[in-house]
């Protein structure tokens, strides 16, 4: 019959409303998190558990790999700074490119993996479990135990890991530097700070808060409205893993921006 | 005349296109253990999630101890809740703590100035009452399915309230744990002077722990009494074939 939608555009009906249905219910999920973070009861010993458990065991993958960065960033640099006599300029180059953006985005991209799946996983499971109901039976706010918590605990251990990542990522790039240019530790670290400035910590520093939080709200969103049971606890573990991602580069993005208007001033 | 600590009417609920409770009416008295028995998916645990507030109906009227659940603020609700112990069918203890700390859970976030040994005290006793003294710091996934639905009734009990919900107290367990879950209800019942509502579908475990019997059909309750009136002269043949398959099965 004229003008009655086909079975395509019905199916791609279905699916705006959806998106836009996501969409509102992640807006009401962050806005309820502004809501609740400012009032008691105040779960000190849950986030404090959380920033040990996103913090400190982390700490290996991120030792590891933000060292491998250091080497391998400078390993590929230096070829093109030799073809202009320029590989002193070595410790300057790396000490720009990991604070202003590869110490932050490689942080955050681990976390999102590792932390994002794990709060994803771990609420998935006790939504499916009926913990969650369980809590809000025994009069307990679960979102604040579980979520304000650990949206808490990410956004405030990512810039410490960030800042670690940095330091370990300069450490990897001096051994490479050592090695090959038989800089001395001093003058190495000398050259890194004087290349850096104030406002490329503080940015770094600033988006960082932005990415824990991401990664922390996204899991816990992800996992807080995952249904249909193991399946379920699966998917909400995967898609908080590419969307946390997604929202890094994205905000990786506007950060420059803004950055890069500052500098300009 | 027998007080009333929950009352339901004419109470519907659906999801999407299912209807699955279409006009709810019932009562629970003070002190009695009210069994609703049904078939898997029949609304059973929708019926008493709809009266802790966990899901909200569409039409009708849920009142537990004088209040409507539906108008409750947040507040009021946790109130309620407080005086309400709900078991779950998969035991819900939450698996990142122990059975120590999955007790003191509900404690700490509602009895304040409570002193560490007042608190030990706490969780000693009803660890005793449920005859797991030995667990206590164990994690869930160290128990057996018994247990674990022993914790999760001792963790309801720590905060002593007047109502228990059991949700499946026996789904998924052998026969002789089911029945020491059986007793378990009854001594919750006799020593916490608890009003309490059994959703199962196990007739043994209806017969042991029910005062009265209400069996849930195809939306509304299809029969109501003592366990003999509703299936040893049941004339529905729904409510017969539901107790010859109990029968034959144990």
């Amino acid at each position: 019959m004229a003008g009655e939608p086909n079975k395509k555009d019905k199916v791609l009906g279905k699916r705006i409303d959806k998106f836009f249905m996501g969409l509102e219910n992640a807006y009401k999920f962050v806005k309820r998190f502004f809501q609740e973070v400012w009032f008691p009861p105040y779960e000190f010993k849950e986030v404090i558990r959380q920033c040990y458990q996103i913090g400190w065991n982390s700490l290996p993958l991120i030792s590891l790999t933000g060292f491998i960065v250091g080497v391998v960033f400078t390993n590929q640099s230096r070829p093109s700074l030799a073809e202009f006599g320029a590989t002193s300029w070595l410790p300057a180059l790396i000490s720009i490119a990991v604070v202003r953006a590869m110490g932050p985005l490689v942080t955050a991209l681990i976390a999102a993996g590792k932390v994002g799946s794990s709060i994803g996983a771990e609420i998935g499971s006790m939504k499916v479990t009926e913990q969650i109901d369980a809590m809000e039976v025994s009069a307990t706010n679960p979102f604040k135990f579980l979520v304000v918590s650990r949206v808490l605990a990410s956004t405030f251990m990512i810039p410490i890991l960030v800042l670690y990542t940095d330091f370990v990522a300069l450490l990897g790039a001096f051994v490479n530097v050592h090695f090959n240019e038989l800089v001395s530790l001093s003058t190495f670290f000398v050259q890194v700070f004087d290349a850096i400035s104030f406002l490329d910590i503080t940015s770094s520093m600033i988006k960082s808060l932005f990415f824990g939080f991401t990664i922390g709200m996204v899991g816990c969103y992800k996992g807080y409205n995952s249904t249909k049971g193991t399946e379920g606890v699966g998917k909400a573990a995967n898609s908080a893993v590419v969307m946390a991602m997604f929202l890094i580069f994205i905000e990786e993005l506007l950060s420059l921006q803004v950055t890069n208007f500052f500098r300009q001033l | 005349m027998r007080e009333t600590v929950i009352q339901v009417r004419n109470l519907v609920k659906s999801f999407g296109d299912l209807d699955v409770l279409k006009g709810v009416d019932l009562d629970l008295y003070k002190g009695e253990n009210l069994v609703v028995l049904g078939k898997s998916g029949s609304g059973k645990s929708v019926l008493i999630k709809i009266m802790v507030g966990l899901l909200t109906q569409d039409e009708g009227s849920v009142k537990v101890l004088g209040k409507e659940v539906k108008d409750l603020s947040q507040k009021d609700l946790n109130a309620l809740r407080l005086k309400i112990g709900f078991s779950f069918q998969a035991s819900a203890l939450y698996d990142s703590m122990t059975v120590r700390e999955n007790l003191e859970f509900p404690l700490v976030r509602n009895v304040k100035n409570l002193s560490k040994s007042e608190k030990n005290q706490l969780v000693e006793e009803v660890l005793d009452s449920v005859g797991l003294s030995g667990t206590i710091n164990q994690m869930p996934s160290e128990l057996s399915g018994g247990q674990r639905k022993r914790i999760g009734i001792a963790r309801t009990l720590i905060l002593k309230p007047e109502i228990m919900l059991y949700d499946e107290p026996t789904a998924g367990l052998d026969p002789i744990t089911c029945m020491d879950i059986n007793n378990l209800i009854n001594q919750v019942n006799e020593k916490y002077q608890t009003t309490s509502i059994i959703i199962t579908h196990d007739l043994t475990c209806a017969k042991v722990t029910g005062d009265r019997m209400a069996v849930l059909l195809d939306g509304v309750f299809g029969a109501k009494g003592k366990f003999e009136e509703v299936f040893q002269h049941a004339q529905d043949g729904r409510v017969k074939s539901f107790y010859d398959y109990n029968f034959i099965t144990q």
